[in-house]
């Protein structure tokens, strides 16, 4: 399903945080909408992670709004912001996957918290989750000591993946892959999100993923949104971090890569 | 996202047709899996067609409940097929239908007996794995004390005072604590079944003895298992879950020498002292006891003391202290060394460090009252 610029899913707005007196963000104002892939970019320590943990609620604002579905999250009773969490997934940095519970187990985890299912269908759908991110079904009994960083990321794609989210968020997610696992996961996200109306939240600093997967890009800079667009409006960009992130020399050559 | 689920079906011929509609996503999988595993017992069919025309949204729950039911038909060897498929949940299904569910059968849970035989004998073999370990890890850290001894300024010295504070000088005031608390409790019972006899003054000798002998360094050795043992062997695993450990070993540092001799040495250096402060805190505490509750002055209940224990009392409540502390440190830092990569596995492993701890410096107790009796002290 094509992007849809009137119907938003996440709006943030001036949004205001500050961690042990200083100020990360400084009037964060974005939009992402429904079935887009949306790359999220910035110098390192800019808080990116710290956007997108305010976002999903594990760290407080100190002022600005975020509206999830249309719902303000401040407003939001238990209830309805369980009903909000359930239609979202997350992929953390590290797949913080749950070292005591098997990988079945894992991806089964939400399944079983969320919905009514039967033990048949749960097993059934885990199971398929991990074959769509590229996992044999031998995995499913494995614990996630067992399994190599990337293995770990696509088990921890697959728990994201776990309730067919209407928003996924993904935090450097091709981090610490080869750049052949670091295309397939690429490609694997576009095939999912293209399969879905989900919205993609991409934490990301790899400039081939920007370049091959993001419908749109947003860039975190001084506390706040430098630039957000299509690629081609950071290419054309006068500001200065810009200039040097996408004219660089890593740049020019993935971006020659992009273009073959 | 409104609408039920339905699955009506229609005859045509030899093909029976069935139409889907509405929402076949996760929220409703639970109510649409009984519907579809009805269909699939009563229709019997020789050409099965499912419609799928009329769905509004499909997901992952949807797509492999349709591909499921088509699949246990195809199985069954009747001819299948999925009409109206829409070119938006095309790349859906085409990814669901790659799937192929091979999940090898699980393990078969062996016979009872046989399973408890085969745990009995696994603990054993793990006890003696211990005792291994526990011998290696000592013979590993002499070894380490005697590099260090060639080369003094490789000692870690900053690291062990750091430890000396947290596993000595903040332990002083919940050992101080607990026991004044046990001198007091041993005093008083002393006291109130003594008096029966007319012999309360010989609740001083009891609680001289006992404290001095057995009960100061026990109590301080169990609480420096459970406050700074555990706290070493949590400590040593998340370390080593976080690779950190291996990350020493690859710089050409020993792990012994720079992390666990100097946990040791701090524990074996505190210990003797906290048993000192332990043990005079047990006797004030037994002294406060028997001259408010029991009306024994305390001059009467010094020069009592002075009588009933002597210097050999004191120096075998001593000499245990860092034998003690040695067993606490080791277990500590062999337990830390195992933990795996789990969460879990951390848990069970600083349980583990406490519980063998304790149970080491009782036997350890054990086998020193039988050495101090044969050489007759």
């Amino acid at each position: 399903m094509a992007k849809d610029p009137k119907n938003p899913v996440i709006q943030v707005r001036d949004l205001v945080v500050e961690l042990k007196g200083n100020r990360i963000l400084n009037g964060v104002t974005l939009d992402v909408y429904r079935g887009e892939i949306l790359g999220f970019v910035g110098a390192s320590g800019a808080g990116k992670s710290v956007l997108t943990r305010t976002i999903v609620g594990l760290l407080p604002k100190q002022q600005g709004r975020i509206d999830v579905f249309g719902v303000d999250l401040d407003a939001a009773g238990e209830t309805q912001r369980q009903e909000i969490e359930r239609r979202w997934g997350i992929l953390f940095q590290q797949g913080a996957l749950f070292s005591s519970l098997t990988v079945g187990e894992n991806v089964e985890f939400p399944i079983r918290e969320y919905l009514s299912v039967s033990d048949r269908l749960m097993t059934e759908i885990a199971i398929t989750k991990l074959e769509m991110v590229g996992l044999k079904p031998d995995v499913y009994r494995k614990y996630p000591s067992e399994l190599s960083g990337g293995m770990i990321k696509r088990v921890a794609l697959a728990r994201a993946l776990a309730l067919d989210p209407e928003i996924l968020f993904l935090d450097e997610p091709t981090s610490g892959l080869d750049p052949i696992s670091a295309g397939d996961f690429d490609q694997l996200i576009l095939t999912l999100q293209r399969t879905s109306t989900m919205a993609v939240f991409m934490v990301t600093h790899d400039l081939d993923s920007l370049h091959t997967i993001c419908d749109r890009i947003a860039v975190l800079g001084e506390g706040r949104i430098i630039e957000a667009g299509t690629m081609d409006r950071m290419l054309a960009s006068q500001h200065p971090w810009l200039k040097a992130y996408f004219h660089g020399a890593r740049a020019r050559t993935g971006l020659a890569a992009a273009r073959n | 996202m409104t609408a039920g689920i339905l699955l009506s079906s229609q005859t045509r011929g030899d093909w029976v047709e069935l139409s889907a509609a509405g929402s076949w996503t996760a929220e409703y999988a639970g109510a649409i899996e009984p519907q579809v595993d009805a269909a699939t017992r009563t229709i019997s069919a020789r050409g099965i067609a499912i419609n799928i025309n009329r769905i509004e949204y499909l997901d992952t729950y949807g797509a492999w409940l349709i591909e499921r039911t088509l699949r246990h038909w195809t199985n069954q060897g009747r001819e299948t097929r999925l009409v109206g498929l829409r070119e938006d949940f095309r790349g859906l299904f085409e990814k669901v239908r790659a799937g192929t569910q091979t999940l090898s059968p699980a393990p078969k849970p062996s016979n009872s007996v046989v399973a408890t035989l085969v745990s009995v004998g696994m603990t054993m073999s793990a006890v003696a794995a211990d005792l291994v370990m526990l011998a290696q890890m000592l013979g590993s850290l002499m070894a380490a004390l005697g590099r260090v001894a060639m080369r003094p300024t490789s000692f870690r010295f900053t690291s062990m005072i750091n430890q000396l504070e947290r596993v000595g000088w903040r332990a002083v005031p919940i050992i101080l604590l607990i026991t004044v608390l046990i001198g007091a409790i041993l005093a008083q019972q002393g006291i109130f079944h003594f008096r029966k006899f007319g012999a309360d003054i010989y609740v001083i000798d009891m609680v001289g003895v006992l404290v001095l002998r057995e009960v100061g360094v026990l109590i301080v050795c169990i609480m420096v298992a459970g406050r700074s043992g555990s706290s070493y062997t949590a400590e040593l695993g998340a370390m080593r879950m976080r690779e950190e450990v291996d990350a020493l070993r690859t710089m050409g540092f020993d792990p012994i020498e720079v992390l666990i001799l100097p946990r040791i040495l701090a524990l074996v250096i505190a210990v003797p002292i906290l048993t000192f402060l332990g043990s005079m805190a047990a006797l004030y505490g037994g002294g406060l006891v028997a001259w408010l509750y029991g009306g024994i002055q305390p001059e009467v209940f010094l020069a009592r003391l002075r009588e009933a224990v002597s210097v050999t009392t004191f120096k075998i409540g001593m000499i245990k202290a860092p034998f003690m502390a040695l067993v606490i440190g080791v277990v500590a830092c062999v337990e830390g060394l195992q933990v795996q990569g789990s969460a879990e596995s951390l848990g069970e492993k600083t349980t583990n460090s406490v519980v063998k701890s304790i149970f080491l410096v009782i036997v350890l107790d054990g086998v020193f009252a039988m050495f101090f009796a044969s050489i007759g002290m």
